[in-house]
């Protein structure tokens, strides 16, 4: 190898790790720049004008829900199925307080109604049966816990 | 804007495209063309007859406006696809630019994701039931979508009972599929509809006018007697009422209520509420 020109090495051994120490910097960027090249020209791309994305502001939507305000499609009247009735008020008033709404609400329903329990409570259960016959009747003020005096 | 209003746009299909704004509530037919609100304001005092200015994406203020069933998107303009009137509803919280359908008539029901309906179990095959909902094919509902069902706890339903849910998969590619809970896991009064009662097929259109808001109907039919009513958005109403004949009366009423006049059913309740 002692010549007075540097032998030709071939790119592929000059890119070897075990060359890398001996090459200097600017023959590494060289090498870099090629090996980018030849990957790039590689790749394939479709040579079409460049489509603008119309940015849509129509939703479809097939249902009805958002349309209407339906409420919920189980009813009980005059009391036949108090479960049902107190389904009524529950998804009913789930839906009114999803809307922003300023009148006041005429059935009130007390927080405790809200909770979902399946077992009603004795005070529910006189609270609901009478609002669940159609109605607007005021609620009873709940018995609230009487500190004992001494 | 009187010019916009009176001088159709031509649209490259031919036929004339109308405003949307100026066909609420009116008959509208499959085929027409509807512009939105905001596509036919122009900028600054345009002349009359001219095609008006659009604006560019940046500039709309305008929120999502949502097509609803009976409208398809065409483009920037809606596309009718069914034959009714067509309505509007204002965006509640400010967002978006409202919703249009068209308000059409029609007995076939086709599953649609988020609608409550009743269904008639068909089959029972492994862990799925097969459910008829009136719709091309029979709906699947898993064991599992109860309340409280587990692999050991399996749930009382046989073939021929009828089943109150809603769909979580329904689309024109794929089976419907049903549940009878909620995404929190509770019933919500889904499930297995008890026993007795009668069910029986309206069309879709009563369905959503009997569940208005504002229904009479639903009214006065309360005050008659106790009674149980399931109504499902594929045309299928059960009842319960104390005896049959009850029943009878409450299903015949129903049925014939979509074409009655108002007075003519005024008439039929107050000799109910006689009897």
């Amino acid at each position: 190898m002692a010549a007075e020109c540097k032998t030709k090495l071939s790119k592929n051994l000059l890119r070897m790790k075990l060359m890398q120490r001996g090459l200097d910097l600017e023959t590494k960027k060289q090498l870099e720049e090629e090996e980018k090249k030849i990957i790039s020209e590689e790749h394939w791309y479709l040579d079409l004008p460049e489509l603008k994305e119309k940015e849509s502001f129509i939703i479809e939507e097939q249902s009805f829900l958002l349309c209407e305000d339906l409420p919920y499609g189980r009813m009980s009247f005059r009391g036949f199925n108090p479960e049902v009735g107190k389904l009524m008020l529950q998804m009913n008033a789930k839906n009114k307080a999803e809307e922003i709404e300023e009148q006041t609400v005429e059935l009130d329903v007390p927080w405790w109604g809200q909770l979902g329990k399946s077992l009603p409570r004795k005070e529910d259960r006189a609270i609901y049966e009478e609002d669940e016959n159609g109605d607007i009747k005021p609620i009873k003020a709940k018995k609230m816990f009487l500190k004992p005096q001494d | 804007m009187a010019e916009a209003a009176g001088v159709p746009a031509e649209s490259p299909a031919g036929c004339r495209a109308r405003a949307a704004r100026t066909v609420l509530d009116q008959v509208v037919l499959p085929g027409e063309e509807l512009l939105l609100p905001e596509q036919e304001d122009g900028e600054g005092p345009g002349g009359a007859g001219e095609r008006p200015l659009r604006l560019n994406a940046a500039a709309r203020s305008r929120g999502r406006v949502v097509c609803g069933p009976g409208l398809r998107r065409c483009g920037d303009r809606l596309l009718v696809t069914k034959c009714g009137r067509l309505r509007h509803k204002e965006p509640g919280s400010g967002s978006g630019g409202g919703v249009y359908w068209v308000d059409s008539q029609q007995k076939r029901y086709v599953p649609v994701k988020g609608d409550h309906v009743i269904g008639i179990v068909t089959a029972k095959s492994g862990d799925i039931f097969k459910v008829d909902v009136g719709g091309s094919e029979p709906a699947s509902l898993s064991y599992l979508a109860f309340e409280g069902a587990t692999k050991r706890n399996r749930p009382n339903v046989q073939v021929g009972d009828l089943i109150y849910g809603q769909f979580v998969v329904a689309n024109k590619d794929m089976e419907p599929e049903m549940v009878c809970i909620d995404s929190c896991g509770r019933a919500n009064g889904m499930g297995v509809i008890g026993q007795d009662g009668l069910l029986f097929k309206v069309t879709l259109g009563l369905i959503r006018k009997l569940l208005a808001p504002d229904c009479e109907i639903l009214q006065e039919v309360g005050k008659l007697y106790p009674l149980e009513i399931v109504f499902g958005m594929n045309g299928r109403i059960w009842v319960k009422a104390k005896t049959i004949q009850q029943t009878l009366i409450l299903a015949n009423i129903l049925e014939a209520c979509e074409h009655m006049t108002t007075d003519q059913r005024k008439q039929i309740f107050s000799r109910l509420a006689e009897s």
